[in-house]
């Protein structure tokens, strides 16, 4: 069937783009916890040397030390795995940054089953956590687009954000000239003539699995299955209309996907948006299901935990109650993103 | 502007340390309880970081404080607790209280310092007060939210390291508990300290030796503490902190390295009635009538020794 072999492959993006974004703006300062390089920011402190701190392995001191250097009029970025923002240091990123509501930016990689590095370093309930934050922003990049234009959106809140941010090769899935919007999701795919229009199923996708979701749409269609597929990149607030508009329209299931546990996350703010709004149809989450995950590539990961292209097949098969003869090949193409290629500087 | 210490003297100091004591002592009597041996412990500290060595812009007087409106957030006016030390200035002093449950001991040394109203106290733990119990950064006297131990070191090492971007020539001090040498992050503090060279950074510890729980070599102890200090990079002074003119001292003593101030106190000093206590110092609430009586009479003693001493 469908092949995508246009998808563009982009190189370390955030690498220029923040350097170029960071020149104009000299209240711009960024932290690192001895992960400079693996987050893609070893040129930008070589470039803006006075403005890098390197604060070592030492996550609770350099959060509460970004609260001071936010409280003196400093935007400061901190750069490292998702997991060491959140999990060793929750005291003092409530404490001293959240609860104040200081500008500091939370630069997260590696989130949900990204990294062969095993269960340390995958973030998979950082979205749970940081959205019973108070105060907090929390913003997931998609592709390259997202992950060059989540700056400007990051950088206008007045507060704290949490960003799920990709590295190394990241595919271009939405044109470079259509930037990330606050608090609005992308229509990737309507199943009727309008977004309010009934459509079987409406997809909501985040993250990485967006690109999974892209893979098995035209193979569902071509099932004859309408489907209304959206890509999520704000998780915090949760409050745009669009999603709203989506989720009525659904005549027999929701289906979210998140690389990230069931519970907390984009499945549960869906959740807790179509109880609000009494929207009548069964949803069905696409996500880690009460488990850890173990260290192997992504692929593998996607496959064993069901969070995977054919995943999102078999769940609306199981929604409509409905087999759709689908088999892996007719699938869109997986682009596999070489483990150990020059893109990725270190194994984790 | 003009800052307004030093410029005052060890006798201003001594009246200071007295009145934190008087009045924090009325305040456990009329209220059935609080953290007296903080007031003990720390009253000469503060008393000399108010009174000798914090160069802060003048009060405007003794300022009454706001009514408690809302906790920070995207649509809200900060509040912040540090306007009782006046107007910052980049050739100013900040002070970062980190131990928050010291509040009573800040707001009575911010009432003899004549930057706080005396009736705030009157505020104190009342339902939509910011005079609270434990403070928070719309409390007098605090910048910053420190509650949860040890996070107010880093926050000062980060103000510290703005400032110096900034320009600054203003000293950061920080106040803090010996307790919280027990944290790992404030080891993970000072060696950042240490490593940046952040010699603006003053600290003055209150070394009572006393926890929650009760003598601290009783619950972990954090001895050699300035041998310890000095291994991480910074200067240490050891000293009786109940000498108001060795604690000016040792505060004020360039040293080029972010400075640490040991001042060594007793838990119980000025009210030795609490000697019966022992071991148990955090808080006090009367056992009964009778232990309250006791510390009533003291408290009309100390009153009339003050005043035949002229001492307000």
């Amino acid at each position: 069937m469908s092949t995508r072999t246009d998808i563009e492959i982009v190189t370390r993006p955030h690498v220029e783009n923040f350097l170029e974004w960071s020149a104009s703006r000299p209240n711009v300062v960024v932290l690192s916890a001895d992960l400079t390089n693996s987050c893609e920011v070893g040129k930008w402190r070589d470039t803006y040397p006075d403005r890098f701190f390197s604060m070592g392995m030492a996550e609770q001191n350099m959060l509460s030390f970004a609260a001071g250097l936010a409280r003196e009029g400093f935007e400061p970025w901190l750069h490292t795995f998702a997991v060491f923002l959140y999990r060793r240091p929750l005291d003092q990123l409530q404490m001293s940054v959240a609860y104040p509501n200081l500008p500091v930016r939370l630069v997260g990689f590696l989130p949900g089953i990204t990294t062969p590095g095993g269960v340390t370093h995958q973030a998979i309930d950082d979205v749970a956590v940081m959205r019973a934050i108070p105060n907090m922003t929390i913003l997931e990049t998609g592709d390259a687009t997202e992950v060059e234009s989540v700056l400007d959106i990051a950088h206008a809140v007045d507060g704290p954000v949490y960003i799920r941010m990709l590295r190394g090769e990241v595919p271009r899935l939405f044109p470079a000239g259509e930037s990330m919007i606050f608090n609005r999701a992308r229509v990737l795919t309507l199943g009727g003539e309008e977004l309010n229009a009934p459509t079987d199923v409406v997809v909501l996708t985040s993250g990485i699995l967006t690109e999974e979701a892209i893979r098995a749409i035209p193979a569902l269609q071509s099932s004859g299955v309408n489907v209304t597929h959206l890509h999520v990149s704000t998780l915090k607030p949760f409050t745009d209309p669009t999603v709203v508009t989506a989720l009525r329209s659904a005549k027999s299931a929701v289906i979210t996907m998140e690389n990230h546990l069931t519970t907390g996350g984009l499945g549960s703010a869906v959740a807790e948006v179509m109880a609000e709004n009494a929207v009548p149809v069964p949803l069905h989450r696409i996500g880690l299901r009460d488990t850890y995950a173990h260290g192997a590539s992504q692929p593998y990961l996607l496959a064993e935990y069901s969070l995977d292209a054919m995943s999102l097949v078999r769940t609306v098969e199981t929604a409509l109650d409905r087999q759709l003869d689908i088999s892996e090949t007719d699938l869109a193409d997986v682009r596999v993103a070489a483990m150990h290629s020059n893109a990725k500087v270190e194994a984790l | 502007m003009t800052p307004t210490a030093p410029g005052t003297t060890d006798l201003d100091a001594q009246r200071i340390a007295q009145g934190i004591r008087r009045r924090v002592l009325a305040h456990v009597l009329a209220n059935n309880g609080g953290y007296l041996s903080q007031a003990c412990s720390s009253a000469e500290l503060l008393a000399t970081m108010y009174g000798n060595v914090l160069r802060l812009a003048p009060s405007e007087g003794p300022l009454h404080p706001a009514a408690f409106e809302s906790v920070p957030g995207p649509s809200t006016t900060r509040v912040s607790g540090g306007m009782f030390h006046g107007e910052q200035a980049p050739n100013l002093d900040r002070f970062i209280v980190s131990p928050a449950h010291y509040a009573l001991v800040v707001y009575a040394a911010l009432i003899e310092a004549g930057r706080l109203d005396e009736a705030a106290l009157d505020q104190f733990n009342k339902d939509g007060s910011t005079v609270e119990m434990i403070g928070a950064e719309h409390s007098p006297g605090f910048e910053t939210t420190t509650g949860s131990l040890a996070q107010a070191l880093s926050t000062a090492g980060g103000i510290a390291l703005g400032r110096r971007l900034k320009g600054d020539s203003g000293r950061t001090f920080v106040f803090m508990s010996d307790g919280e040498f027990q944290e790992g992050q404030t080891w993970e503090a000072v060696q950042a300290l240490a490593y940046y060279k952040l010699d603006s950074v003053r600290v003055i510890v209150d070394v009572n030796r006393a926890q929650c729980d009760g003598p601290m070599d009783t619950v972990m102890s954090i001895e050699p503490l300035a041998t310890k200090l000095k291994a991480f990079g910074v200067s240490a002074d050891s000293v009786d902190g109940h000498d108001i003119a060795a604690l000016t001292h040792a505060l004020q003593r360039p040293t080029g390295r972010p400075h640490f101030v040991l001042a060594y106190t007793d838990p119980v000093r000025g009210v030795p009635l609490m000697n019966e206590r022992r071991p148990v110092l955090h808080y006090l609430r009367f056992t009964g009538p009778d232990e309250r009586r006791k510390y009533e009479e003291f408290y009309e003693d100390l009153v009339s020794t003050d005043s035949a001493g002229g001492i307000r």
